[in-house]
């Protein structure tokens, strides 16, 4: 059985009268425990599709299987961290991280307990008590990525997480994030808008395309890990590169 | 050799730098700005020493008629009188206390009320446009019928303070509640988030900058509040001596009134300040 199935999954809008198909029958398989990404131009339906998985909006048809339960609808079941670390100002980076676990009805000594041996060992010690405003983009990243990690569900959605940080930041991020996913051994959905990144990181990525948004293809990522920089060089990632280059060139041609 | 040679020079250059004796410049902000806030506070000084000396001398050499102008001296003795022999500490007392208890009460209503408006979409807009049109109401024209309502007693004082502050904190809170970034109450949806726990998490931290920003504009309008009460009908209070002051020709004793009301509120100011402060404490939240 799949971790996680969507099945024809269809959103439509209506917007001046005329319906708009946001997403046109999406197809996902997600075996447990697998570094998915999904990689596409604006516009075609990366982020209806993972609103639709994290339950905060429903498909016009089609259902979202998780663990063969049907979860459409219902917030809560998955982790979902946007591309905005959104972290609240008023609280500092220990009390931003324990929200998830509040919200469950965790006691607040459990909750910092929990959370206390997160920060140290993923480069955060020292922080606890900042607020997010003393902290870099890179710090406040990872402090979101933990409060997501700490509601400890087993699938996590990363919307463009590091869309908004520096090329070396991002690159230190990235490592930062396998790293997460080998010691905690979730199952994530990482959507991306830049190939490298998403090659790197992956073990299949979806290629979407826009208006109506729909999966156009599912590409396989074999490379060995533990990756690194050195990756980047190898020549099969070169050549995935091209090949989902080639794939997405089509796409802003076609748009033209 | 030439190294040495090198140094040399290199040391005649320096003894020529020493004679020369440049000045020495090193940039102290501090400083700076430790020297700008003393001339400050002293010239505010004295512009208000200046001001009452002034007042004194005019009245004095018959430039202005103290009869109607009184002056600083007759005003403190009038004052002593008023404080040792007269109801002003008492009258002090009750001004300050309905003020005070219209703010707090007004401003607990109000920002109840503008809070609540973000549990509904239909609720909030029904009653914005009334909202509006309570805001636009001249609360002080209603002062004698709440005057009859609620007796020439206290509660009316209370009541006229509370009328005056308690839409400017509703309109504050809720002002805060639209601003509230709705990424942030996906984000708690997405952590399985009930609505409570959003109101309490966020839309509460969120609004607190724009309800605290209306304590100030309150305590001005609860005191305007009270002082009409007190005007319209009541056995104590400032506002209530002052027009006891007029009727009797007693225009120096009207002149202590309006000064221990602008004493009275410039105090009330710096405890709102203070209040502020403290109820932003550990809200980071910059404007």
């Amino acid at each position: 059985m799949y971790k996680l199935e969507v099945r024809h999954t269809n959103k439509i809008f209506k917007k001046e009268g005329k319906e708009v198909v946001a997403l046109k029958d999406a197809n996902l398989k997600i075996t447990e425990g697998k570094f998915i990404s999904l990689i596409g131009p604006s516009g075609c339906g990366k982020s209806t599709l993972f609103n639709i998985i994290a339950g905060l909006i429903k498909p016009t048809t089609g259902e979202v299987l998780l663990d063969g339960k049907n979860i459409v609808g219902k917030n809560g079941n998955v982790c979902y961290m946007l591309q905005k670390d959104l972290l609240l100002p008023w609280r500092s980076i220990l009390q931003n991280v324990i929200l998830g676990l509040e919200i469950k009805g965790v006691s607040r000594k459990e909750a910092v307990e929990r959370a206390m041996p997160l920060l140290q060992k993923y480069g955060l010690e020292g922080f606890e008590h900042h607020y997010p405003d003393e902290l870099s983009g890179g710090m406040r990243q990872r402090a979101a990525l933990l409060r997501t990690l700490l509601y400890d569900q087993d699938i996590i959605l990363l919307d463009e997480p590091f869309g908004a940080l520096d090329a070396q930041t991002r690159l230190l991020m990235q490592t930062w994030l396998l790293q997460i996913w080998t010691d905690f051994k979730k199952t994530i959905l990482f959507v991306t808008h830049d190939i490298d990144e998403a090659i790197y990181l992956s073990d299949e990525i979806y290629v979407l395309s826009p208006r109506p948004g729909r999966i156009k293809e599912k590409v396989e990522v074999h490379l060995p890990r533990p990756r690194n920089e050195n990756t980047l060089l190898q020549p099969a990632f070169i050549d995935l590169k091209q090949h989902l280059f080639a794939l997405l060139k089509e796409e802003v041609l076609l748009e033209k | 050799m030439r190294d040495n040679s090198e140094q040399i020079l290199f040391q005649q250059e320096l003894k020529m730098q020493e004679v020369e004796a440049l000045p020495v410049i090193i940039e102290d902000d501090e400083l700076k700005e430790k020297r700008r806030k003393r001339i400050t506070i002293i010239g505010q000084i004295l512009i208000g020493i200046l001001f009452f000396v002034l007042w004194e001398l005019l009245a004095k050499w018959k430039v202005i008629d103290s009869y109607y102008w009184s002056s600083p001296t007759i005003i403190w003795e009038t004052g002593v009188i008023a404080f040792t022999e007269g109801t002003l500490w008492s009258d002090l007392i009750y001004t300050s206390g309905a003020t005070i208890i219209g703010f707090l009460l007004g401003t607990f209503f109000g920002a109840l009320l503008g809070l609540s408006f973000w549990w509904s979409y239909f609720y909030s807009k029904i009653a914005e446009p009334y909202l509006v049109a309570f805001n636009a109401i001249p609360k002080l024209a209603l002062a004698p019928v709440l005057v009859i309502l609620f007796g020439i007693g206290f509660s009316s004082k209370v009541i006229l303070a509370l009328m005056m502050t308690v839409i400017v904190t509703a309109i504050a809170a809720h002002s805060g509640v639209k601003s509230v970034d709705a990424d942030l109450e996906k984000m708690l949806f997405s952590l399985g988030a009930k609505k409570h726990h959003i109101f309490m998490k966020v839309v509460i931290p969120s609004a607190m900058p724009w309800i605290v920003s209306s304590l100030k504009i309150n305590i001005a309008l609860a005191l305007a509040g009270t002082i009409v009460g007190e005007f319209i009908s009541s056995r104590q209070g400032i506002g209530r001596m002052i027009l006891y002051a007029g009727q009797i020709m007693n225009i120096n004793l009207v002149w202590v009134g309006v000064v221990v009301l602008s004493i009275l509120s410039v105090l009330m100011y710096v405890g709102t300040v203070w209040l502020e402060k403290r109820l932003l404490r550990g809200n980071r939240i910059r404007e």
